[in-house]
């Protein structure tokens, strides 16, 4: 596997940040998760959760973008020095997502990545990296976690 | 909100929910990657055929979401839910591709109040995406929050 993995395995890494505003947050629900408490501010205060939060998914998704946000510029920097670039398989599967808490209009969340295992696969020239992702809000309280997982291409042999 | 069907007393263990279907199209498999997963396999037919996933396929989390709508169009919105605390699995077992027809089903598998939340119980359930060929491509377990009639909770 790439060198990247090596270095970085049980070590989080920042892979950005995003600001959840009023207007992104009820455009992913009306398409996908119209619950009230997601899509109607006014009505969203009878909810448990108080006022207008983020679907969960949404907050899964933009994890997700950073990730590959932060493995394409990593791709590029190892291209611009000219070594081998691993590719990466799509996922199997996710497990223990948690929404700790809500994420309202106007937080920005702080999305972290670590590698914590490395596994062998049944897909040929391919293993498994099994991650876990964090975001952790503007005063500094865990709103999300996650263990996922990868297929990365080997090192040919 | 609309008229409350299925509260929590409703959300009996065994109980079977059909979710309906949904046809999946490459123009919003591109929409959502370029979106929320840009990787190549997401985002274009050639470079999809190449990858282990043999063709162009939906993000994982855009077959989640898509199945969200599903869930919410035929449970949810007919329900008491209060939302969710998290997703303890998700299996995506096989490649979700355009023009594929998605039908989901849920079955209930146990409940209970929340102690910390007077009037909300927790109904964990498993969730089945399958295919028009019968093929699951998705599984899913995990828990909501829904809100019991108003007597009970009184």
């Amino acid at each position: 596997m790439r060198m990247r993995e090596l270095l970085y395995i049980g070590k989080p890494v920042v892979i950005g940040t995003y600001e959840f505003t009023a207007d992104l947050i009820v455009e992913f629900a009306r398409e996908f998760d119209p619950h009230f408490f997601h899509t109607d501010p006014e009505l969203a205060k009878q909810s448990l959760f108080g006022g207008l939060c983020a679907s969960g998914w949404h907050t899964s998704a933009v994890c997700m973008r950073l990730s590959v946000n932060s493995l394409q510029q990593e791709d590029e920097d190892l291209r611009r020095r000219g070594e081998p670039v691993a590719k990466n398989g799509p996922s199997p599967g996710v497990r223990d997502i948690k929404w700790h808490k809500a994420v309202y209009p106007g937080d920005t969340i702080t999305f972290v990545n670590e590698i914590r295992e490395k596994r062998d696969s049944s897909r040929k020239g391919f293993g498994l990296l099994v991650t876990f992702n964090t975001g952790t809000n503007q005063k500094g309280e865990l709103v999300y976690s996650a263990q996922g997982a990868v297929f990365v291409e080997r090192r040919p042999a | 909100m609309s008229e409350i069907r299925y509260w929590y007393e409703d959300l009996t263990p065994g109980r079977v929910f059909h979710l309906g279907s949904r046809t999946v199209t490459a123009d919003e498999i591109i929409h959502f990657a370029n979106e929320f997963d840009p990787q190549e396999f997401h985002l274009d037919a050639e470079a999809g055929k190449a990858s282990i996933l043999g063709g162009l396929s939906a993000s994982g989390w855009h077959s989640c979401a898509m199945w969200m709508r599903m869930f919410y169009d035929n449970l949810l919105h007919h329900s008491s839910s209060e939302g969710s605390p998290g997703v303890d699995l998700i299996e995506w077992r096989k490649p979700v591709r355009a023009g594929d027809v998605l039908f989901g089903t849920t079955t209930v598998v146990d409940s209970r109040p929340l102690k910390s939340r007077p009037g909300i119980g927790l109904v964990r359930m498993q969730h089945t995406v399958t295919n028009q060929n019968g093929d699951v491509v998705m599984f899913m377990e995990n828990p909501g929050m829904f809100r019991m009639r108003a007597e009970a909770a009184a």
